[in-house]
């Protein structure tokens, strides 16, 4: 019996997990499948971007560069001083590259954190509490659904000043919908679970048994639809700067597609185009990688066998 | 006085179709250290019975008459704030699908934990010590607290949901089906455990199954429900001299060691429905023995033996209805 006991003991010692132990664990979930390891990996590429950004990037995303005999270096073709040329008024576009990456992820992050935030609250209340309640916010829900958001949109940034964080508190407000109808779809089958009743009859209260048992419960759904979030916000900001709604004193990459279209540059200076279109999908399939990585551990539907 | 006294109960479930008589006029009570069993088929109301005592009644189902108090405080009215000086503290669960009563993200030592730290203000040293101690009552290595559920045996978490309805002590513990789902040596295994801490630590319970010899082999006292209603009351007498019709039928739709060679039957039809039961027994549809009056008065408990209730019109025929119902053939 003695040498039982010390044989389970033994056995739960070691698996009492550091912090470390457990993300490098779920990191190699996500690497056994070679699309998430993809996504990852390019995602990372992107972080690190982001993160040298200042100490990468020659030039700040406005300064103007000025050729030898200091005229201002207009549509210069990529060579060694200028890696990716410059644009119509003289600006390095392999540094504004390299700052877009800056803004995409804080568009992408806040947004989907926000988004995610909104939805998964108004689910947890809107599914556990039922009644009008759930009339209340299923109805707000369904003017979100209602809501054309690019006409929307537009039309808020016109009547105010153009800013990055009026544009991410739209692309919240638009994001939200989703994740509030599928958390509470996941909320009405939770609360019928024995252990909720369980802990009812334990006398636990609502609110609790909401955010303590409920809502740990319904945390991966939030957290896919957070990471489905920010190539959602990504493409969002990209499509109303291109349209050019965007925030003028930031240069996102969607920005400089929008410079280079009005510029009538689209089509002779490539160096220009190409290289914000080309981050912009990479990122977004980078982040829907992991995305479908990600569905496909916590929905086992999808796993292949 | 008796720890648990429900008095004229009655619970409608409301539905599309109109109200459901879950629970129509069920009166029982239990003394300190009894060991109450409620027995019936499903659907009869006995999971109605023990949600209402813990007052976690669905939405949709409402008490509509009569009361349920324990050492004489009436529990229905209670306000949340009393409610909750009772709940698991006084009256505590084995809730149906035990199994499935864990939430899957905690260990099953936080859960614990939570429970006491709810009700009590314990240290978290005593708090640990007393959920160590009713993990051994259980049978329950204490190594394995930090497991979580899944990582547990459908019977290891039917033990762990019994330590935690013993955790903080309480005088009653209510056990709805508390071996659903296990198989019969661990539902064996279980039931014991259950009957020795009964009676180690002299808890009063109420044990809700379907399954008469459970009940048979634990109960002090027995309560025989069909449609909402007790058919029959008491002690071991209601399985020793049953005298309600049902009681009968059900006794011999089990098998006994004893009489190896007795066919089983089974009761024909099917319970009314809820929603409209019919007038006078409600078992009359089934009863072989039904006669007219059967369906014009409803039978009211009526005391045959001493503290030994059965509702039923012919308690004199008793003796002719015990032979006939051996037979299969009266059953068909």
């Amino acid at each position: 019996m003695k040498t039982a006991d010390e044989a389970v003991k033994r056995f739960s010692s070691s698996r009492k997990r550091s912090f470390v132990n457990w993300a490098l664990q779920s990191i190699r979930v996500i690497f056994k499948d070679s699309l998430g390891a993809t996504g990852l990996i390019l995602v990372a590429f992107f972080i690190l971007m982001a993160l040298l950004a200042p100490v990468v990037a020659p030039h700040g995303p406005f300064d103007v560069v000025y050729k030898p005999d200091k005229t201002v270096a207009r549509l210069v073709p990529p060579n060694l001083t200028n890696l990716l040329g410059t644009t119509n008024q003289g600006m390095d576009v392999f540094s504004q590259l390299l700052h877009g990456s800056r803004i995409a992820l804080l568009v992408g992050i806040l947004s989907a954190i926000g988004s995610a935030l909104i939805g998964t609250a108004v689910g947890l209340f809107s599914g556990y509490y039922g009644g009008w309640v759930d009339q209340l916010l299923m109805r707000l829900t369904d003017i979100a659904f209602g809501i054309p958001f690019l006409p929307f949109a537009m039309l808020a940034i016109s009547l105010s000043r153009p800013s990055l964080y009026l544009v991410i508190l739209l692309i919240v407000l638009f994001l939200w919908r989703t994740t509030a109808r599928v958390i509470r779809s996941q909320v009405l089958t939770l609360k019928e679970r024995p252990f909720i009743w369980a802990a009812r009859a334990a006398g636990v209260s609502h609110l609790r048994i909401l955010f303590i048992h409920i809502g740990p419960n319904v945390l991966p759904f939030s957290f896919l639809y957070m990471a489905i979030g920010i190539s959602y916000g990504v493409m969002t900001e990209a499509s109303l700067s291109f349209l050019g709604f965007g925030d003028p004193h930031v240069m996102s990459w969607g920005q400089m597609l929008n410079f280079s279209f009005n510029a009538g540059a689209m089509r002779n200076a490539w160096w220009w185009v190409l290289p914000p279109g080309l981050c912009l999908s990479l990122f977004v399939t980078s982040a829907f990688m992991i995305t479908r990585a990600y569905e496909e551990m916590i929905n086992p539907r999808l796993r292949e066998f | 006085m008796a720890v648990l006294e429900v008095k004229d109960l009655k619970i409608y479930y409301k539905t599309l179709k109109g109200y459901s008589k879950a629970v129509d006029g069920v009166s029982f009570q239990i003394e300190e250290n009894e060991f109450l069993g409620l027995v019936g088929e499903s659907g009869c109301g006995k999971s109605t019975i023990a949600k209402a005592i813990l007052r976690i009644l669905p939405v949709n189902g409402e008490v509509v008459g009569g009361e349920v108090r324990y050492k004489g405080k009436d529990i229905l009215s209670m306000r949340p704030r009393e409610l909750k000086k009772v709940q698991w503290k006084e009256i505590s669960m084995v809730p149906q699908s035990a199994m499935n009563s864990f939430d899957p993200v905690y260990q099953i030592e936080y859960q614990m934990m939570e429970a006491i730290r709810a009700h009590e203000k314990m240290t978290q040293q005593a708090a640990q010590s007393k959920i160590e101690e009713m993990f051994a009552l259980v049978g329950l290595n204490k190594a394995r607290l930090k497991d979580y559920p899944h990582q547990f045996s459908g019977g290891m978490r039917q033990r762990a949901m019994i330590a935690m309805s013993l955790v903080l002590d309480p005088t009653l513990i209510v056990a709805d089906e508390p071996t659903t789902g296990l198989d019969v040596i661990v539902q064996d295994q279980i039931l014991v455990r259950i009957k020795e801490i009964q009676e180690k630590l002299k808890k009063t319970m109420l044990l809700i199954t379907h399954n008469m010899a459970v009940v048979a082999e634990n109960c002090s006292k027995i309560g025989v429900m069909y449609a909402g209603k007790i058919m029959e009351y008491g002690g071991k007498s209601v399985f020793e001299n049953p005298y309600h019709p049902y009681t009968l039928g059900l006794i011999h739709a089990f098998p006994s060691l004893d009489e190896t060679d007795r066919e089983l039957l089974s009761i024909p039809g099917s319970p009314p429905s809820l929603l409209n039961p019919p007038e006078g027994c409600r078992f009359r549809q089934r009863c072989p023995f039904s006669a007219d009056p059967c369906a014009e008065k409803e039978p009211s408990l009526r005391r045959v033996e001493e503290g030994h209730f059965s509702a039923c019109h012919y308690p004199d025929q008793v003796e002719k209805f015990r032979d006939l119902a051996k037979k299969p053939a009266t059953w068909q």
